[in-house]
């Protein structure tokens, strides 16, 4: 087994200095020179070579590659020109806020889409399938902003019963466990549950039809086993997958998240990386991105790895 | 004389007058595609949702030549109006304009936005893929990983990226989602092709002395683009959500041009005053995105079955 | 040819149903000329025979075949562990107008022999000799020798794409090398006429509207339609019914004297291969362990390991019984076969030299060959008889 993980940490190596490598160049496909976001139109050409030369942007490419490379190794992910803090402490602190939503938005769809995919693939073709089926279907079609809009729309400016924004009263940046937290994470949870809860509900319903129609499901009945203890081998059986999809799930989220965060104006790494667009912050852009990514990379990773621990058939070695 | 028994399937017959007459009679060619298309006709789910994609398709191109208003004009006196309002039939929009109008002028961009991505990540993402799937070794090697670090990216996260610095603008956006959308499709068409390489016709094919590209076009392509189209139609659903969502965060198009995800952006404001109104663009994407989700599963089951 | 003729007629008593009438037209011509192939090479006349070196010259010579799957390498480089010895070292000859065919269990490395013969996978070492001509030589390049060369595949649906129509996997080879693609359809036509069907009803059909049968009938027909002197059959009729099994049986052999053609007739089937072959040739773990005339090797055969695939099917007869299992074990790993005699480890006869040295495949008779020491007088082994 350990050799299996470090055979992947080996295989994923090269991905992850491409990875590396794509979010040095967005920088640098970006139109326009990128100093023109940190100086002033009028700047003097002295200023200018200056700034270059701070930046480092006189270098050629694969040099500048190479000590922005060295200096993420260390941890240093540069300064942000807009606020002039560490790119690394503010990516951290908002990754620490999407993860919370994402956690809870991924077990909200997970236990949803589980219930619904269990039912639709027992009842396989029957009313209650289709009934099951088309939540699913509608749960992975939705337009995920638009519908916090909509939520936006009926519980806060009718019902007025939640928060329409933010993570906490008075715009505070980071979100807590408590009660009074609580109202403000409701409404951006259920929207970005919606989309794993469909993707999930799909996965789980055909993994259950395909259980139930081999023939080891048959000879469990045929042996006398009641339906519950055959439901606890389709449940064993379907588990692996259906638990990898949902780590999966909860990745795109983690990185897809700024469409959601900026229509409830969580303080998360989407806003963050919204910000960062629109200042044309490219440090804290390029930070941003690269420990998203990264995150994706490592999730999937340990998404590999605990499946193949856990399912008896895959090789070891 | 030993009996004899008539297995009249598998007897041969007598000789037809030469020369053989062709494939006139016996059943005609029953393309592969007709059956599929059949068995779709036959689907009532798969066909409402063809249908409603036709009437959303012929609305947005023939829009000018539909008697509707000028979706550019707005009025500053009337702004907001609800829906079944006098004079606009589905409200208007906080510039005035005809919501409508823009609706279905809006139609043409989004879908513009959406399926053009998936179109060409399709054309991409088959040609790299089958290469990689065909040759094989090394090579294939080398092309799958490249793609994978590119599928290392969670899409939205890699679609707003690239639309970040390359800038706002549709053919930025309609780039940024081609480049997201080719390895996916390049994945699942290597697989396929790889699949279909090690079976026995193919290598009866091998054997016959036909050279690489003849046996590519008469029996990988015909076998191979049925399941990467299948996938590909599946995408159409996403891609018009994130072009949509590009256009929200104001990466995609520009005002003042009529475009859902636009739309929903600059109606945000307005929920508090007219809601309906603000979440008709949405609803739009909603309708268009389950109609394509719901026409590629009939598409699936009707190729799943032999 | 003629006695070859006599002999599958004659077998054809075995009990096995057939269709025999109703092959109607048959042989030969029905009238209209097919289009003939674009060739450099005169076409073969419907008799066979040898042109290049006369009918003496064997068909296709097989020398010291060798391949090897997988394995690493040591560290030094110099040998390759855990290599999978497919194909060990093997030679025969195949005559013209002849069936040899092979048999042996499953991994022995029958399949592997085919794909060799066939050149589909690259050999390690070893020659071919088609006809005379070294194959891949600028006398007989590799895309002469898959003209003269061609195979039909198990499964019979697996070796059909299943877009295009029976014509048209037909036509395909033909159209490769040259022809029109009016005359491609038609010498399909002909040809699927040939094989037992009718074109006006099947040549349009796609492979999932056809039988098992049906279909090997098409694999047979693409196979014979780029007009080969070889065709390498391999496990051709092992996935089909027993009955339609009997027709298709029946059909290759009249093929094979319609066209003067030349099999290599694989089958784990000894029944089959009783009745198809002129000549069989054993197999185990990547060897030839006997070769000879059908007769006699089905039966006297001088290999232990014949004797025991003998004994092992099952007759009809209640007081033929087996009461004890004629071999016992499970065949060794081809990663690391025993020394010596491959079989020894499994053998009733087995004795100390059979461990220690590997024996030669010597002749024992007439046109007989095998690998053993117990057939070899003088070899060592305490049953041989002594040097006569």
């Amino acid at each position: 087994m350990l050799v299996y993980i470090l055979k992947r940490l080996l295989y994923v190596t090269p991905v992850v200095i491409g990875v590396s490598i794509i979010c040095f160049l967005l920088v640098h496909i970006a139109p326009g020179d990128p100093l023109s976001a940190i100086l002033p139109a009028d700047a003097t050409q002295e200023l200018v070579e200056q700034m270059r030369a701070a930046y480092g942007f006189d270098r050629p490419l694969p040099v500048q590659y190479a000590l922005w490379f060295w200096k993420v190794v260390h941890g240093d992910l540069g300064t942000s020109i807009a606020t002039g803090r560490s790119v690394a402490t503010e990516v951290m602190r908002a990754v620490s806020n999407t993860l919370i939503l994402a956690t809870v938005a991924t077990v909200i769809g997970f236990t949803f889409g589980a219930f619904f995919g269990f039912v639709a693939g027992y009842f396989r073709d029957r009313w209650l399938d289709k009934v099951a089926s088309l939540i699913s279907v509608l749960g992975v079609s939705v337009p995920h902003y638009w519908l916090g809009m909509v939520l936006v729309i009926i519980f806060s400016a009718n019902l007025n019963w939640l928060p329409p924004t933010g993570a906490g009263p008075d715009g505070s940046v980071a979100w807590r466990p408590d009660l009074e937290h609580l109202r403000y994470i409701i409404l951006p949870a259920i929207t970005m549950s919606v989309i794993p809860m469909g993707v999930i509900s799909r996965t789980v319903r055909a993994l259950v039809a395909d259980i139930l129609g081999q023939e080891f499901v048959q000879g469990l009945r045929a042996k006398g086993l009641r339906e519950f203890g055959v439901f606890r081998h389709v449940v064993t059986n379907a588990a692996p997958t259906a638990l990898a999809v949902m780590g999966l799930q909860l990745g795109y989220l983690l990185g897809g998240s700024i469409l959601i965060e900026t229509v409830f104006s969580w303080p998360g790494s989407g806003f963050l990386l919204n910000a960062a667009i629109f200042q044309r912050d490219l440090p804290l852009l390029q930070g941003t991105i690269l420990v998203l990514a990264l995150f994706f990379v490592a999730l999937n990773l340990a998404v590999d790895v605990v499946q193949t621990a856990v399912d008896p058939r895959i090789k070891r070695t | 004389m030993a009996v004899t028994i008539d297995l009249s399937r598998d007897a041969p017959i007598a000789p037809p007058p030469y020369p053989p007459t062709g494939a006139e009679e016996g059943r005609a060619a029953r393309g592969y595609w007709a059956g599929v298309g059949r068995r779709v006709v036959r689907d009532p789910v798969a066909l409402a949702a063809a249908l409603v994609i036709i009437v959303i398709v012929f609305a947005a191109i023939l829009a000018p030549w539909l008697g509707l208003a000028d979706p550019y004009r707005g009025s500053m006196l009337r702004r907001l109006r609800p829906i079944a309002d006098a004079v606009y039939r589905l409200g208007s929009d906080e510039l005035g304009r005809d919501m409508l109008s823009r609706l279905v002028y809006g139609g043409r961009l989004s879908l513009l936005m959406g399926v053009l991505p998936v179109v060409f990540a399709f054309s991409a993402g088959s040609a790299i893929g089958i290469v990689a799937g065909f040759v094989g070794g090394w090579v294939n090697t080398a092309i799958m990983r490249t793609v994978d670090v590119f599928y290392a990216f969670p899409s939205v996260l890699l679609a707003i990226a690239l639309s970040g610095a390359l800038g706002a603008g549709i053919f930025n956006a309609i780039v940024s989602l081609t480049i997201v959308f080719t390895p996916p499709i390049a994945r699942v068409a290597e697989s396929v092709t790889t699949q279909i390489r090690t079976r026995d016709y193919v290598e009866a094919a091998r054997v016959s002395g036909a050279g690489p590209l003849a046996i590519i076009r008469v029996h990988v392509l015909g076998n191979v683009l049925g399941p990467i189209f299948v996938y590909a139609t599946s995408l159409i659903s996403v891609s018009l959500i994130l072009a949509s969502g590009l256009s929200f965060l104001g990466l995609g198009s520009k005002p003042p041009e009529p475009e859902w995800g636009l739309m929903l952006n600059t109606l945000r404001t307005a929920i508090y005053v007219q809601p309906l109104v603000a979440a008709l663009p949405g609803a739009m994407i909603f309708i268009t995105s389950i109609a394509f989700n719901l026409l590629s599963d009939g598409l699936r089951s009707a190729m799943e079955v032999r | 040819m003629e006695a070859l003729g006599e002999r599958a007629h004659a077998a054809q008593s075995s009990p096995s149903p057939l269709v025999g009438e109703g092959r109607g037209g048959g042989s030969g011509s029905c009238g209209t000329a097919v289009p003939p192939l674009p060739t450099p090479t005169p076409d073969p006349s419907p008799q066979g025979g040898g042109e290049k070196r006369g009918p003496a010259q064997p068909l296709l010579s097989v020398r010291s075949l060798v391949k090897h799957f997988g394995g690493r390498r040591s560290f030094s480089g110099r040998s390759i562990r855990g290599a999978v010895h497919a194909v060990d070292g093997v030679s025969f000859d195949v005559a013209k107008g002849q069936t040899l065919g092979i048999v042996g269990e499953s991994g022995c490395g029958k399949s592997t022999l085919a794909r060799l013969i066939m050149q589909i996978i690259p050999a390690d070492a070893g020659e071919f000799l088609f006809d005379g001509e070294v194959v891949g030589t600028h006398a007989l390049d590799l895309v002469a020798y898959r003209r003269e060369v061609q195979m039909v595949f198990q499964d019979s649906y697996a070796s059909l794409n299943p877009r295009l129509t029976v014509e048209e996997t037909v036509a395909f080879a033909p159209r490769v090398h040259g022809l029109s693609r009016r005359a491609a359809i038609a010498r399909a036509h002909d040809l699927i006429f040939r094989v037992g069907l009718d074109p006006k009803r099947f040549a349009a059909r796609y492979p999932h509207e056809l039988s098992g049968g049906q279909r090997q009938r098409v694999n047979i027909a693409r196979a014979l339609a780029l007009q080969p002197r070889l065709v390498i059959l391999d496990e051709a009729v092992s996935a089909l019914d027993k009955s339609v099994e009997a027709q298709v049986l029946n059909l290759l052999i009249d093929l094979k004297s319609e066209f003067g053609l030349t099999y290599v007739f694989i089958s784990h089937d000894l029944n089959v291969v009783r009745f198809m072959s002129d000549r069989v040739l054993v197999m185990y773990l990547g060897k030839v362990v006997e070769l000879g005339p059908s007769e006699v090797l089905l039966g006297a055969p001088r290999h232990p390991y014949t004797m025991a695939l003998l004994a092992s099917m099952p007759s009809m007869d209640p007081d033929r019984r087996t009461t004890e299992a004629p071999l016992f074990g499970d065949p060794p790993s081809p990663i690391d076969p025993p020394s010596g005699c491959r079989f020894h480890t499994r053998c009733k006869f087995a004795a100390p030299v059979c461990a220690a040295t590997e024996p030669v495949l010597a002749e024992i008779g007439p046109a007989h060959r095998a690998a053993c020491f117990l057939a070899m007088p003088g070899s060592g082994h305490p049953q041989a008889g002594p040097i006569a």
